[in-house]
């Protein structure tokens, strides 16, 4: 096992996480057009449940995530009637605002709750040793949890009633209202299922790495990459991002100061945006 | 008419318990109040570390007040603290440290806490000609640039990582080393004096990398410390980015035998860390079970003993520490009998002292004035004992408290 090898394996493993948590931001800007700027504040939100639920009260760490997707889902239709129906529509500013003052109200809380001490959820789980590198448990499950949850996702917007009904909003809001989707009921739908799947990152990554209630602002950025890498509105091509940026990752750092890694990849990303700009996996497009 | 009499009195009624207290307490007129500013990380990055070392200073504070207050000729002070939140950030230690000397007419100053904060506190004190005794700052840069009211309580960062290399050059002395620290101030001075140390020892460093001081995962950096064959690693910044690598380590098996992190390892919430934290050490300012014995102020022990009853977790060396230094400023001021700021500075330069904290003495060179040269580190390393992880102090062998356990795990 060539250290090479083991970083790109292990740069696909975490990628595969990045690209879940960016899944949640383009589908909510891909169907109503609104960056949810609270993108962070969820992520962190889902490490804090799972920390509460398995370190607190003792339950599995992979067995909370249910009850904490059900509980962002519902989390996340109350943001979209607080803070997002009545800007729907309005100049992008007014969404970015709005977004921006409940990741602020959110972080506040959190600070004044926890403070920015770094907490740490203990999973055991047997890794995978290949020579002197071992890939941990945790983030090969991660990488497995991320790729069905994509799966679910993508049967749930191609073969289920509700899926079609919002790709239908997504692509034109007034012919599907025309239709006779109810497209309110629709958008919070999508933004409630966005939330739950930056609840689900979060609570994923919580397995993996040690948290501070500030650590979903790396996640967020990584997130836009991600996002325009694959192609706005595109949850799968999301998913496909993430590991890519994970690819590269994986594949700068045994060469290079591990400082350079950030820099490479943005010129990169800038590359692609230039080469790209629909994003690199935006194979249909209307 | 006739009530006039009656509401002249309830006028005058006030006036009476008024009266009654000016003649009544004749503590009252030398009752005073010295102010000490100073910034707190209540937010940012550096919380964990800032708020050890703030209670350090309350606790002080408290115990001094409760004693009267320091001794000033025939007038007792007491301590008032006035701190800020500078949310771990240069920029805001800027704008606060200029408004506790500007408005809040701090006369005497703690600094942030961390390398980099100190430093810019330092230039605006010094711009001010303020008295600022340096806690939890360990860079030596900060005292070679010309000051005359700096005063470093920490012993400076070239001698932070210089016990791990004895031990390592005991226990193996042709082992190799990956140096792996973050791209901070204080972690950048340490490891430069590493290369020099290691050098001397003839021991071989076989990666030497820097880390963005918020970086949140470690495994590649981890792979590279793997696929480098080192058998010790030395290096870390301060709490999040210690303990992850630390979480990482062990999830990813790496072989090392040692493994020395800076700062992390000492608080007591490493330990949360589980078997994560076994076997890790860390230079240490000070650790409780130190026997110094101090010519003022309480001992280590009756200091560690008081602190867990009132915060209910043990001290590390941010809240000795932060003793320590009031400690310190409290000694030279009843030194000098004064609270003026000329005087109070020479009686800082002759100190000489010992305190629950260890030796205390600033070098008076001009070239380096204010740097500490008396203070020792200790070598602290995390072990199983009964079944719980207990911080044993290892080297140097005068003051262990344990033997070092080596391979780690």
């Amino acid at each position: 096992m060539n250290g090479i090898i083991a970083s790109i394996l292990d740069g696909l493993l975490v990628g595969s996480v990045y690209g879940l948590a960016a899944m949640g931001l383009t589908l909510i800007w891909g169907v109503m057009n609104v960056i949810n700027l609270t993108h962070g504040a969820i992520i962190v939100a889902g490490m804090f449940g799972v920390f509460l639920l398995a370190t607190v009260l003792g339950v599995n760490a992979y067995a909370s995530i249910l009850p904490l997707v059900a509980a962002s889902f519902v989390l996340g239709v109350g943001l979209y009637w607080v803070a997002v129906h009545r800007v729907i529509g309005q100049p992008p500013l007014m969404s970015l605002l709005s977004t921006f003052a409940v990741n602020l109200i959110l972080i506040g809380l959190g600070t004044a709750l926890w403070g920015t001490q770094l907490f740490n959820v203990t999973v055991t789980l047997p890794g995978l040793s290949l020579g002197r590198y071992t890939f941990p448990g945790t983030h090969i499950m991660a990488a497995v949890l991320a790729f069905v949850i994509a799966g679910l996702l993508y049967l749930f917007l191609h073969h289920t009633r509700l899926g079609k009904a919002v790709r239908a909003v997504a692509n034109n809001r007034e012919a599907a209202a025309l239709v006779g989707i109810p497209t309110t009921w629709v958008l919070s739908l999508a933004f409630g299922l966005g939330v739950a799947l930056a609840c689900t990152a979060g609570a994923l990554i919580a397995t993996m790495f040690p948290f501070t209630v500030l650590s979903g602002s790396t996640y967020q950025v990584n997130s836009f990459v991600v996002t325009v890498l694959g192609g706005l509105g595109n949850p799968a091509g999301a998913l496909l991002g993430g590991v890519a940026l994970g690819l590269l990752e994986g594949l700068a750092t045994p060469f290079m100061p591990v400082s350079w890694t950030s820099v490479i990849e943005f010129v990169l990303f800038v590359i692609v945006l230039i080469a790209f700009p629909r994003g690199l996996f935006n194979f249909r497009r209307s | 008419m006739k009530r006039r009499p009656l509401i002249a009195a309830a006028a005058m009624l006030p006036a009476i318990p008024l009266a009654v207290s000016l003649y009544a307490s004749p503590a009252r007129a030398a009752d005073k109040t010295l102010t000490i500013g100073f910034t707190v990380s209540e937010t940012g990055s550096l919380n964990v570390d800032s708020l050890a070392q703030l209670h350090g200073f309350e606790l002080w504070r408290d115990d001094v007040n409760a004693a009267g207050g320091i001794k000033v000729g025939d007038d007792h002070y007491k301590i008032k603290f006035v701190s800020y939140d500078d949310q771990s950030q240069g920029g805001r230690v800027q704008q606060l440290y200029t408004r506790l000397i500007v408005q809040d007419h701090a006369p005497f100053l703690f600094s942030p806490y961390s390398s980099g904060l100190a430093a810019t506190a330092a230039i605006i004190s010094e711009q001010y000609g303020k008295i600022m005794l340096t806690e939890g700052a360990a860079e030596s840069k900060t005292y070679e640039l010309g000051n005359k009211y700096l005063f470093q309580m920490y012993t400076p960062a070239d001698h932070y990582l210089t016990s791990a290399l004895d031990v390592v050059k005991a226990k193996e002395p042709t082992g190799t080393i990956a140096l792996v620290y973050s791209d901070d101030p204080f972690s950048k001075a340490v490891a430069t004096a590493v290369r020099a140390q290691a050098a001397e020892r003839g021991l071989k460093i076989v990666l030497d990398e820097s880390y963005p001081p918020n970086q949140t995962d470690f495994s590649a950096i981890i792979n590279k410390i793997v696929s480098s064959h080192a058998d010790v690693l030395l290096g870390g910044g301060h709490y999040p980015d210690g303990a992850t690598m630390a979480r990482q380590i062990y999830d990813q098996k790496a072989p090392l035998k040692w493994i020395t992190l800076l700062v992390a390892p000492d608080s007591p919430q490493f330990a949360t860390l589980g078997p994560a934290a076994q076997g890790i050490s860390t230079p240490s300012q000070w650790a409780p079970q130190v026997t110094y014995k101090p010519d003022f102020g309480p001992t280590p022990a009756a200091f560690a003993k008081a602190f867990t009853e009132r915060f209910k977790i043990a001290p590390g060396y941010h809240a000795a520490g932060g003793y320590g230094g009031g400690l310190i400023l409290q000694h030279a001021i009843e030194v000098a009998g004064s609270i003026d700021p000329a005087k109070v500075a020479a009686a800082l330069d002759k100190t000489d002292a010992t305190t629950l904290f260890g030796a205390t003495k600033f070098s008076t060179d001009p070239k380096s004035h204010g740097l500490q040269i008396a203070h020792d580190m200790v070598l602290s390393q995390w072990q199983m004992k009964d079944g719980k992880l207990v911080k044993e102090v290892v080297w140097p062998l005068g003051a262990a408290t344990a033997p070092a356990a080596y391979p780690l795990r």
